[in-house]
């Protein structure tokens, strides 16, 4: 046993959580990202907003030039050997994200612009079309705005009725309520897998689990899990999976929509136009199988080339070695952080990824949020699009939230520790 | 804390975001208008007692952070017993100096100077707007 952890000086402490990191290791991971060498009102960027967007590898740009340097040309169209290659290339793509996934099939890998668009596409191609009224969407009181707005609108389209699974004041998923609201008329589960606003972690098995027993599928919201937790859509069982590329280090403008393959099939397409189908005339259209009937258009394909190198780039470090940087990470912060005068962490789940929202008594966010920009370190501040959650923790202005990537370093903390105490002594 | 940070958050912002002056829902208020701020959800409601064109009263409320706050605070004290083209003049002059980079603040706006920086942080241009913008519509549409 380290007995250096029981030693209650954070010195000792910092140190021990340091041997644990291998320090040459994150700043080798570190190195791949060129914008981590960028200074901001003069000072060295420190970069903890990764739960709004990622920063991009070396190795993703490179994709994104070489193919508009090299190989530009529109997919599944032409003869000449550019659409080929261009064709190829996306489809490795697919192919990638399929592996990263452990998806059954390519086919059931749809590209679409990000994780709001492939919610939305679920609510108008599958279940707008079996809604009646009175039937019932859960989702849960943790949820990102773009997993209620959608289902808010088919709901007002249907006559359906969104019901809500609330969560504890540890900001976790309450399985007995789901199971009491799990009901005859519940048509499908929605359900974020890493909460952007609490970093609750959830037990997405289970969850679909239970939906199952009841025949209701489960669309997961992975935009804050796929570059943190491993996803495996067949272990977790879900019928839909979403995330975006940006919050992966990809792009921009791309995301992807899973689903199973026998879902998929019986849905009809969302968006209409070319690439989507075989054979049109004006009397009949006959559309393409999966996943192509859901891509209408041309396709970002930079976007998704650019996607397939960011996943190459988290499969090489490996899910596991970022879990555990992060979480050492997120458990030095939230130690150093609570001991502050006024200091108080939202959410607190057992299982939590490496968010880490705060707040500090009388202290707007907003403030706390420009006071550490003008340090260099960039964090979000506000509601977190999760309004009904910061709402249920009583927080009419949000909070401050700090959300580490792997590329973050224990100096990086112990850099925002300092600033968030000096806010703290400011408006004491 | 870097000289930026010390310009925003100077002594009497902070002091009047911790001790807000005229804050509370005014009971005889004959005049009320609010201002949001979607970016971070805060919320300002602007009570003014008018009569003969003059603001007899004026009290804000709401949830804020300290530069909207503190912003509320000194506006209502400037405001107190102005008219409507005096009150629509000082709203000028505040706007003039948080939106643009116009070199020396007016005088008459007095403590309010303390604001001049905001121009420096684009982002708390709205914050310190906030009160301000409520009583924009006051000012104009039933002073007229």
């Amino acid at each position: 046993m380290d007995t250096s952890y029981v030693e209650n000086s954070s010195d000792s402490r910092r140190k021990s959580l340091r041997s644990v990191t291998s320090e040459t290791l994150v700043a080798r991971w570190r190195a791949a990202f060129p914008v981590l060498r960028a200074r901001v009102h003069g000072k060295p960027l420190v970069y903890l907003d990764n739960a709004a967007t990622t920063q991009k590898p070396q190795a993703v740009i490179d994709a994104v030039s070489r193919f508009y340097a090299q190989d530009n040309a529109n997919v599944h169209r032409g003869v000449h050997a550019l659409s080929q290659r261009a064709t190829d290339a996306f489809e490795a793509a697919r192919a990638r994200v399929q592996a990263f996934l452990h998806a059954a099939s390519a086919a059931e890998i749809i590209f679409v612009r990000g994780s709001t668009e492939a919610i939305n596409l679920v609510a108008q191609s599958y279940a707008r079309p079996l809604l009646v009224p009175d039937d019932e969407i859960l989702v849960s009181a943790m949820e990102h705005h773009s997993n209620i707005v959608p289902w808010q609108q088919v709901c007002q389209q249907t006559g359906a009725v969104l019901k809500v699974v609330p969560i504890n004041e540890a900001g976790e998923f309450q399985f007995p309520e789901y199971e009491r609201l799990l009901g005859a008329r519940t048509r499908l589960v929605a359900v974020t897998h890493v909460s952007n606003a609490l970093g609750s972690v959830n037990d997405i098995a289970r969850i679909t689990a239970l939906a199952h027993e009841k025949g209701v599928p489960v669309l997961v919201d992975g935009a804050q899990a796929i570059a943190h937790v491993r996803v495996d859509v067949r272990a977790l069982d879900c019928d839909f999976y979403v995330f975006s590329g940006h919050k992966c280090f990809g792009p921009t403008g791309i995301g992807v929509l899973y689903g199973k393959r026998e879902r998929l099939e019986a849905m009809p397409p969302w968006q209409a136009g070319g690439d989507m189908v075989r054979s049109v005339s004006f009397e009949e259209t006959e559309y393409m199988p999966v996943p192509h009937r859901f891509e209408a258009g041309t396709p970002n394909i930079c976007g998704a080339i650019g996607l397939g190198a960011a996943l190459n780039f988290i499969s090489a470090i490996g899910p596991e070695a970022i879990a555990a940087h992060e979480q050492r990470l997120l458990s030095h912060a939230s130690a150093e952080i609570q001991w502050i005068p006024g200091a108080r962490i939202v959410g607190t789940a057992w299982h939590k990824a490496s968010i880490l929202s705060f707040v500090i008594d009388g202290v707007h966010p907003h403030d706390i949020g420009s006071i550490l920009d003008r340090e260099g370190i960039a964090i979000r501040t506000g509601h977190h699009c999760a309004m009904p959650a910061m709402q249920q923790f009583g927080l009419a202005s949000g909070t401050a939230r700090a959300s580490f990537a792997f590329y973050n370093t224990l100096e990086e903390v112990e850099q925002l520790v300092e600033g968030v105490r000096r806010v703290q002594e400011m408006f004491q | 804390m870097s000289r930026e940070i010390a310009g925003l958050y100077q002594r009497i912002v902070l002091e009047h975001c911790k001790r807000p002056r005229n804050f509370g829902a005014l009971k005889d208020a004959n005049r009320k208008a609010g201002g949001d701020n979607p970016l971070c959800g805060d919320h300002i409601d602007v009570y003014v007692r008018l009569e003969r064109g003059s603001i007899l009263d004026i009290a804000f409320a709401g949830v804020s952070c300290a530069v909207a706050k503190a912003s509320a605070s000194l506006m209502t004290e400037a405001m107190m017993g102005r008219d409507a083209v005096g009150g629509r003049a000082l709203l000028q002059k505040f706007e003039q100096m948080v939106g643009s980079g116009c070199s020396e603040p007016d005088p008459e706006l007095g403590d309010l100077r303390a604001f001049a920086d905001v121009r420096d942080f684009p982002s708390r241009v709205q914050c310190a707007m906030l009160a301000w913008d409520a009583l924009r519509t006051v000012l104009y549409q039933d002073l007229g």
